[in-house]
This record gives C-alpha cells, sequence and structure tokens, in this order.
C-alpha cells in the first residue's frame, strides 16, 4: 500500500514540476501579447499558429547566443548564480496545493500536491528568500560594479519586502491559525475566502509579492536606465535566460501562493452545492473527484489571472526611484502591516463580545 | 518675459491622504490599459497587409514614354533648374536620323542621373516638365540598397520599359476618380 502511494506521489511531484516549467515558458509568451494588447499592438504572431511557437525560438536564440565569461569573473560562482535562482524559484511550487485529493476505487487517496508540509508557508518563504543569493551571488561573479550594484539593491529590496510580506501574512495566520497552505485552502473550502478577511493584508501581501519577484513597477534591479542592466549585465545566452526564466516562475508562485493564500485556493463558489447533487446522484467517489477536479481547474484559473495581473500592472506602472521604493517599504507597508496585525488580534478577541 | 500665453503656473502642494494611497490612481490607470487591451488593434501586418499610400504621395522617378513609345523627356533641363537639391543631372544629345522612334524631338537625354541620397521628393521637377516626361510615381517608394553609388539613378531604372503593356500606369497623376476611390481607402483603413 505505502509504494503505490509513493509513486502517484513521485508522479505528482513531477507533473508539479512539468507543469511550473509549462507555464512559465509560456509567460514569457503571455508577457509579449499582453504587452501588445494593452499598448495597441498584435505581439509575437509569427512563430506556429498565433505566434505560439514563440517561446521555442526565444530559446533556439539564448541557447545559439555566445557564452560569455568576463574577464576576472569567478567561473564557478558566475556559472552557480543562475543555477541557484533557477532551482530556488522551482522549489517554491512544491508545496502548493494544486487540488484536494483524488481517490481512486480501491481507496487510493492521491494529494494533488506535491509535498504536504504542516510548515508550507514557511516553507515558500524560506525558500523564496534563498532566491536573493541567485541575484547577489550572480551579481558579484560577474566582476562588475553595475552588476554588483544592482545585486545589491535587488538584495536589499528583497529583504525589505520580505518582512512587510511577512508581516501581513501573519495577520493571515492569526485568522487561519495554521501554516500549512492545504489546511489554508481546506478552511476556505465551504466558507468565506480570505481576501474578506484581510483586505488590507491582501494588498500589502500583493505588493510585496510585486518586489518579491522584482516585478514592475519594482523591478529596479533591471534598471537599464542607472545600472545599464543590473545584476544580470555580464550574462549572455542561456545563464541570462535562466534568470528571465526564474522569474517568471516566481511570478507563477507568487500567483499561485496568492490564490491559495487570499482566493481561496481550490476552492470555488457553490462546490457544497454540487457536491450533494452529484453525491445523490452518482455516488460519493465521483462527487469528490469532480469537485476535486474542477477545484483545480479554478486555481488554475485564479493562477492565470494573477498571472495576468502581474503583466498588467507592469505594463500600466512606471518604475518607483530607488529611495521611494524603500520609503514604501519601510515608512508605509511595513507600519501598515503593523496594524493589521493588530487589528486582526483586536477583531479576533473581541469577535465573542460582538458576535455572542 | 513671456514668449508664449501658454504658460501654466503649477502649484505644488502636499498631496491629500488618496494621492498618497497611489491605490486609487493605480486603479484608474489599469483601467486606461485594460479599454487598450480589447481595443482594435492599428497594427498593419506587413508584408500581406500593405497600408495605403496616401493621395499625395510622391515616390520613385519615372520617365514616362509617350503613345507611341518614344522617350518624351527632351533634356532641357528645366526639371534639374527646378530641383532645390540638385539631384538631377543630365547630358543633352541630338536625335540622329532613324532614331525618330526613340525619341520624340530632336532633342533628347542622353544620360539623366538622379541622385536618391540627395532627392527630396518634393516634385517640383514633375511640375516644371514641359513634357510631361517626369513623374514621382504614385504607389511606388525608392527601395532601400547598400551602397551608396547604387543610389545614382540612372536612365535605365529611370525610363520606363518600351513595350506599351509593360508600361507603368502607375506615374500618372490620379485621376478624379481615382484619387477619391484611394481616399474612401484611406478613410476604410483609419476607421
Amino acid at each position: 500500500m505505502e509504494i503505490p502511494v509513493l509513486a502517484w506521489q513521485g508522479l505528482v511531484i513531477l507533473a508539479v514540476f512539468g507543469i511550473t516549467l509549462l507555464i512559465a515558458t509560456y509567460s514569457t509568451y503571455a508577457e509579449r501579447v499582453v504587452a501588445a494588447f494593452l499598448q495597441d499592438r498584435v505581439g509575437p504572431d509569427r512563430a506556429g499558429p498565433y505566434g505560439l511557437l514563440q517561446p521555442l525560438a526565444d530559446a533556439v536564440k539564448l541557447f545559439t547566443k555566445e557564452e560569455f565569461f568576463p574577464s576576472g569573473a569567478n567561473r564557478w560562482l558566475f556559472v552557480f548564480g543562475p543555477c541557484l535562482a533557477m532551482t530556488t524559484a522551482l522549489m517554491a511550487s512544491a508545496v502548493i496545493p494544486f487540488g484536494n485529493t483524488l481517490i481512486f476505487g480501491n481507496g487510493t487517496e492521491i494529494r494533488l500536491q506535491a509535498i504536504e508540509v504542516n510548515i508550507g508557508m514557511l516553507y515558500v518563504f524560506g525558500v523564496v528568500s534563498l532566491g536573493v543569493y541567485g541575484i547577489m551571488i550572480g551579481g558579484w561573479a560577474s566582476n562588475n560594479k553595475f552588476s554588483l550594484l544592482g545585486a545589491v539593491r535587488a538584495a536589499a529590496q528583497a529583504v525589505s519586502y520580505e518582512l512587510a510580506m511577512g508581516m501581513a501574512l501573519i495577520a493571515l495566520l492569526m485568522v487561519t491559525g495554521t501554516l500549512s497552505l492545504r489546511e489554508i485552502a481546506l478552511q476556505q473550502y465551504n466558507g468565506l475566502w480570505n481576501i474578506v478577511y484581510q483586505p488590507l493584508g491582501f494588498i500589502i501581501f500583493c505588493v510585496c509579492a510585486f518586489a518579491e519577484t522584482n516585478r514592475t513597477p519594482f523591478d529596479l534591479p533591471e534598471c537599464e536606465t542607472e545600472l545599464v542592466g543590473g545584476y544580470h549585465t555580464e550574462y549572455s545566452s542561456m545563464k541570462m535566460g535562466l534568470y528571465l526564466f526564474a522569474e517568471y516562475i516566481n511570478v507563477f508562485v507568487a500567483s499561485a501562493v496568492m490564490s491559495t493564500l487570499y482566493f481561496g485556493g481550490f476552492s470555488f463558489p457553490g462546490e457544497h452545492l454540487l457536491y450533494d447533487v452529484l453525491l445523490k446522484s452518482q455516488g460519493e467517489l465521483f462527487a469528490h473527484n469532480t469537485v476535486t477536479i474542477l477545484g483545480t481547474i479554478t486555481l488554475f484559473a485564479k493562477i492565470f489571472f494573477f498571472i495576468f495581473f502581474f503583466m498588467w500592472v507592469r505594463w500600466t506602472l512606471p518604475r518607483f526611484r530607488y529611495d521611494q521604493l524603500m520609503r514604501l517599504g519601510w515608512t508605509m507597508l511595513f507600519p501598515i502591516a503593523i496594524l493589521n496585525i493588530l487589528l486582526t488580534g483586536a477583531f479576533i478577541l473581541l469577535k465573542p463580545y460582538i458576535f455572542g | 518675459m513671456q514668449l508664449t500665453n501658454r504658460r501654466k503656473h503649477i502649484e505644488k502642494k502636499p498631496m491629500t491622504l488618496m494621492e498618497r494611497a497611489y491605490l486609487p490612481s493605480i486603479t484608474k490607470g489599469m483601467l486606461i490599459t485594460l479599454k487598450h487591451f480589447f481595443s482594435k488593434k492599428a497594427t498593419i501586418r506587413y508584408p500581406e497587409e500593405q497600408r495605403p499610400f496616401s493621395p499625395t504621395f510622391r515616390g520613385l522617378h519615372v520617365l514616362k514614354r509617350d503613345e507611341q513609345g518614344r522617350e518624351r523627356c527632351t533634356a532641357c533641363g528645366l526639371c534639374a533648374v527646378a530641383c532645390p537639391a540638385e539631384a538631377i543631372t543630365m547630358v543633352a544629345g541630338e536625335r540622329k536620323k532613324g532614331e525618330e522612334k526613340l525619341y520624340r524631338e530632336e532633342k533628347y537625354a542622353v544620360s539623366y542621373e538622379i541622385n536618391m541620397l540627395r532627392c527630396i521628393f518634393c516634385g517640383l521637377c514633375e511640375e516644371a516638365c514641359p513634357k510631361a516626361a517626369i513623374y514621382l510615381q504614385a504607389d511606388k517608394m525608392a527601395p532601400p540598397r547598400f551602397e551608396r553609388d547604387e543610389f545614382i539613378y540612372g536612365k535605365d531604372r529611370l525610363v520606363e520599359p518600351v513595350d506599351p503593356n509593360a508600361r507603368s500606369q502607375r506615374g500618372i497623376q490620379l485621376t478624379a476618380e481615382q484619387a477619391e476611390a484611394l481616399a474612401r481607402r484611406m478613410a476604410g483603413m483609419e476607421a
């Protein structure tokens, strides 16, 4: 009994890995299409139908470009940087529950989640903060002061915003009482989504997620005008590609985390009703699995919306100045996040008195 | 001193809380971009679709022939005189016996060159020509080339082909109906 379950779980891990890569690949395509549409253009439409092979063309281009090592660069670290950025980005999607369980006829239960840990959210935070090393090492190993400056800025930004993000999350954890992403998703299964309890927290979390993934308006590390190209100035060919790719994976992970934490994860309105109807007509197994699959589809719809949202913001807002960025992080978001904690705490304490 | 009457007095007030919160303005901006997301695209997919030239477009020069296939140009040099960019040079020659089928008048251009690097496509040569010989075609652009000397257009490139069927109709100024049809097409593109 033990081994088949493990095998299934391995399959889920592979699937999550593959889906993450696939979505990140097509995010690059979507980014270009969204950018074009928002600017009244049509975007890539030459490679394949509707330009769908564009990511492939991009990959071929990146792979065939010249590999370049700047003189005086630390070769090992220079290669290690993008690898680390990519690895940490890919690791984070492991704990995201992409759906409830699938139950088979013989009672085998498969969780649509690569690994279930009861500290899921801490794991995501830990892994995401490791991503800073990828940037920092890459910038340092380039032996270029602009790269180093870009890397320092990126690292400072990531660390600063992680703080407010964590604080926003603490308020959420006070509501949910668990760190397990699966638990948080299940709590919202037949009730209100967390966005209702934590609107302020969500806004803070969302802004910080933008900063964490180095997306506009917080894409300071990639400031072409001031820093040539930021931390990846000296990178060429696929090493550069890995950095850019890692950003898209991060966007996917951030979207998935936001959907799970604040927008009900794999729950959709009316699932309870649907379950009851199917239970009466088709039996328990069918009802459960149908709701699960629909839930997974819903979650992906939410994730895609957030990925679109990331792009939408990117092609609307201009970039922050660095001092503005730091001021926003430390003097606005951080105090607001703490205020949010206090409000949440007060609400939890007063709830019995207000609602009886 | 005031140079224009468009000066605007800008007051630098401290931002209100609403303005400092940023989010309302961000929402406004995002709604604007979202509107553009669904709006009609202005792109013309070039090789498949082509933008029609405007009715006043002046393109590549052509030296016309007359109804019998003779070169109209008599090398009077008025075009060269009219040319503000001094792009046109020509050498005049006398028509020999037996060449009546080739040239319409007793005098013709032995060589006729336009330097496309100098030409500003103003169309003054066309206006100056008393023999209706040179036209700037209404739908043909001077093609890009790699070498500078390739931009000196000689008679080999300027004079239209002998075969009446192969002759360009395009150099001739648009008739009133044609211009109207073109204007309609343009209006259709813009709508």
